[in-house]
């Protein structure tokens, strides 16, 4: 059984959310469209709503990230959860403690849901199988794997400019070898039946059969860019730099960064998109960064809708009529 | 079958009479997702309310998520005024249990802090297992456990009384 599959009830109702791959459309109209509804408590004088009162939501992070971390927080505690910030990389792992030991043991504090981040692909999904069966499970993202609630806040971000995916051009730059934002993504705007994907980059920061994913492939910045209505660029890893997967960041930047010249290429009203944190002056230049066509900042702010959305729905999917019991 | 649009005029004489009564000279109407937006459109047509509808969708607010999670097809709710200090009415189309109306005014108060709130329902058909009352009813009905009452619309607006099977 796959991650695709221990996401869903019988019913084919999300129960986790661990990859966005081998899901429906419908799956994902469902999130966003929830999101949207969500999207405006921000602007609410009480920025919180009751959905989760009562409900405590564990962020496990095997890896660092405050970004992320602090989104599914803020998503948590808007829909009234207890949240619990557990940074276990400094913490039990350190002390020999097992994976299955800490989870028993977070489980013992009756926790309802568990935002996991870690460095190795399908660590989520392991820990999906593990849980007891009233627990949902977010992947937070995991090695290479991926990266679905980025994935689901890109596509919200698109959708709420460019709503018309069967006729989008869609270009996802940088390095794709290493990036679960780009899988994930890719697999989501197919899903979501857009028009065209590319994947532009060197040969040396390309998995092998990207094509398969349903994604062309483009070396070549100049062509690749050439009349899209969206641009993603992806962080570059500077340790990737080590490997001799690149020369150094100037070049990288004058071959593939994201500059106002390159970016005339694209449509006139096309949005620069980026997963965060920036680089400036290696994927992208600050004046396009900053620019008017950038929609960065708002793909943050779209996160916590996007993540209050997912908790939601999940931990929704896991209620059980009264007098039910697991 | 019932044509709900009679009931909607006497509501909207009720209503009238009562923002009289009270001194409330610019009251906002605030209809709750489905049918009670489409009733609080026509009675801000009929009073010649000047001021933009409300919408809320209160399913992030019901007390049953734990029973049946979140509701797939659920609306932005937007409030294009100040809440603070103005004169509501909300708007519903069947008052039974009271629980929605309790989840709609708790939303209404992570908004702002409303002058008064009145509440007007097309249809009070009993059942209360709260202490809400409705200020305005278009008609009182009793119908047994069994017996659902819906609004069919936006046009045109009907009144469906049927037998449940569960």
């Amino acid at each position: 059984m796959s991650a695709t599959h221990i996401q869903l009830d019988p019913q084919g109702r999300l129960l986790h959310f661990l990859t966005v791959e081998g899901l429906t459309r419908r799956h994902l109209t469902d999130i966003l469209d929830t999101a949207e509804s969500l999207r405006g408590v921000a602007e609410r004088r009480v920025k919180k709503l009751p959905t989760l009162h009562g409900k405590t939501v564990v962020n496990l992070f095997f890896e660092a990230s405050t970004r992320t971390r602090t989104t599914f927080e803020l998503a948590a505690k808007r829909l009234s959860a207890d949240v619990l910030n557990l940074n276990i990389a400094t913490s039990s792992a350190v002390k020999g403690e097992s994976l299955l030991d800490t989870l028993r043991n977070i489980e013992a504090m009756q926790c309802d849901m568990f935002v996991v981040r870690h460095e190795q692909s399908g660590a989520a999904e392991f820990i999906a199988r593990h849980v007891k069966p009233h627990i949902a499970v977010l992947n937070a993202g995991d090695g290479r794997h991926a990266h679905p609630t980025q994935a689901m806040l890109d596509v919200f971000t698109i959708r709420r400019h460019k709503p018309d995916f069967p006729h989008l051009r869609v270009a996802i730059v940088g390095d794709i070898l290493h990036s679960r934002v780009a899988r994930s993504l890719i697999h989501a705007l197919n899903i979501l039946g857009t028009s065209e994907i590319r994947v532009v980059a060197p040969r040396t920061l390309l998995p092998a059969h990207v094509e398969t994913l349903g994604a062309r492939v483009f070396h070549d910045p100049g062509q690749g860019l050439r009349d899209v209505d969206v641009v993603v660029m992806l962080r570059l890893q500077k340790e990737r730099m080590e490997g001799a997967l690149l020369p150094t960041e100037r070049e990288f930047f004058q071959r593939y960064g994201l500059t106002e010249d390159r970016l005339a290429l694209a449509r006139p009203d096309a949005i620069v998109m980026h997963p965060g944190p920036i680089n400036r002056g290696v994927e992208i230049d600050s004046r396009v960064a900053d620019g008017p066509r950038s929609v960065i900042l708002e793909q943050v702010t779209n996160g916590i809708a996007v993540r209050m959305a997912i908790m939601s729905i999940t931990l929704g999917n896991h209620a059980r009529p009264a007098g039910e019991t697991l | 079958m019932r044509d709900a649009e009679p009931l909607i005029e006497t509501m909207a004489g009720q209503l009238r009479d009562l923002l009289t009564a009270r001194g409330i000279a610019e009251p906002v109407l605030i209809g709750i997702h489905t049918g009670g937006v489409w009733i609080a459109e026509r009675l801000r047509q009929r009073l010649g309310i000047a001021a933009p509808l409300g919408q809320l969708d209160i399913s992030f607010y019901r007390d049953d998520f734990s029973r049946i999670g979140v509701n797939p097809r659920v609306r932005p709710s937007e409030l294009p005024f100040d809440v603070d200090g103005r004169h509501l009415v909300l708007v519903d189309d069947v008052l039974n249990t009271g629980r929605t109306v309790r989840a709609a005014l708790n939303e209404l108060f992570d908004y702002g802090r409303p002058a008064s709130v009145l509440l007007a329902v097309l249809v009070d058909r009993g059942g209360r297992q709260l202490p809400i009352e409705a200020n305005v009813v278009g008609a009182r009905l009793s119908l047994t456990a069994d017996q659902e009452a819906q609004l069919t619309g936006p046009e045109p607006l009907q009144l469906v009384i049927q037998q449940t099977t569960s």
